[in-house]
């Protein structure tokens, strides 16, 4: 399976070295090249060494998504920092390339929510921390 | 009308003033707070502070009641989700997307978003209009009606060169509007000739551009 992931940020890069660890394909783009030393961390070798592979560009650019291999992936994450590009490439994943698993990480509570609705897996990372964080302040006292 | 516009840069600034001059209701969002301290000195309570990618701005500028929603900030992204929640979201009537690098384009219509409105290639084609050694110019392209006005210059040799605008073989869907000759143009008769050196500004259905061109270049010009 070849999982391609666009920001290799905290959660993109363990995602990847997980999914890579696990025995998948994974591919990685990300604009920044200083962001492969998220990859190589905790590492013994290399990320490419240890199989990954690693594109610089912007997720916008259909070139560089299609040299990090979005034609082939069975399934696509968008993890970059933005809400915005995160909801743009995700939704360019999905209804031009067709790849039949997409992911995409929005802080906002209220878009994630609204893009469900129409039809995107969101993950909403500021959601779970309110959840957590209300459970934790509003348990009863013992 | 009620107007929101995203974005308070050169465009969306003058835009508000034009559309206030012409006694339309206008709000516009603006995220950066200097920018928005600056633009609020003129417009007032016409301006608002905010990301109008959240939901709950674009719900304060009131966009259950817009009659048009106008996303001209400096980032592609943002104005492609600001159109696309004011389209699908908030069932506006009538959108408008400012594109600011034209490769995006692309994404706004696979996003649906139309019309897209890039400056930079409106600024290309003129200077390709300027510019004589291009040989197609794409003037105009009306993509709701689904028709483009194009410039062609006629090279020496060409089939059309010397021959009577009525008998250049174009296929159904084009027609000669126009012929620009010693610096000024005309609309010519069914017997007018081209000569080489013209140019022409057709008139097409999208897609025709290719079946056209072979009439005004020769092959080796082509090529």
């Amino acid at each position: 399976m070849l999982i391609l992931i666009v920001g290799a940020g905290r959660v993109g890069s363990a995602v990847a070295k997980q999914a890579l660890e696990a025995g998948h394909d994974v591919s990685v783009l990300d604009q920044d090249p200083l962001s492969h030393e998220q990859l190589d961390k905790d590492l013994v070798d290399t990320w490419e060494d240890a199989g990954g592979r690693f594109t610089v560009g912007t997720a916008l650019e259909v070139d560089a998504l299609v040299e990090a291999g979005i034609e082939h992936a069975d399934v696509f994450i968008a993890s970059t920092r933005g809400d915005n590009t995160n909801l743009v490439v995700a939704q360019i994943a999905q209804k031009r390339f067709q790849v039949p698993r997409v992911v995409v990480r929005v802080a906002d509570p209220a878009r994630a929510a609204w893009y469900a609705e129409q039809g995107l897996q969101t993950i909403c990372p500021t959601q779970h921390a309110i959840d957590l964080v209300k459970e934790a302040a509003l348990a009863p006292m013992a | 009308m009620y107007v929101i516009i995203a974005g308070a840069g050169k465009v969306g600034w003058n835009l508000a003033r034009e559309l206030l001059a012409k006694q339309h209701e206008v709000t516009l969002i603006e995220d950066d707070r200097r920018r928005y301290l600056v633009v609020e000195q003129e417009l007032e309570h016409a301006v608002q502070y905010g990301d109008a990618t959240e939901l709950w701005v674009l719900e304060r500028a009131g966009i259950q009641r817009a009659d048009l929603v106008i996303a001209v900030t400096g980032d592609d992204e943002d104005n492609m989700l600001i159109c696309q929640v004011a389209k699908e979201k908030y069932l506006t009537q009538r959108i408008v997307a400012r594109v600011n690098n034209p490769r995006n384009l692309q994404h706004f219509r696979l996003l649906g978003i139309q019309p897209a409105v890039s400056a930079t290639d409106l600024i290309l084609r003129l200077i390709e209009h300027e510019v004589p050694q291009y040989g197609l110019v794409q003037l105009l392209a009306l993509e709701g009606e689904r028709l483009e006005i194009i410039e062609l210059e006629v090279s020496e040799g060409a089939p059309a060169a010397g021959r009577k605008v009525g008998d250049v073989s174009l296929p159904d869907g084009a027609l000669i509007i126009s012929v620009l000759r010693d610096g000024g143009g005309f609309v010519p008769k069914s017997d007018t000739v081209i000569e080489a050196g013209d140019e022409v500004l057709l008139i097409l259905d999208p897609g025709l551009e290719s079946a056209i061109t072979p009439q005004f270049t020769t092959s080796a010009a082509a090529a």
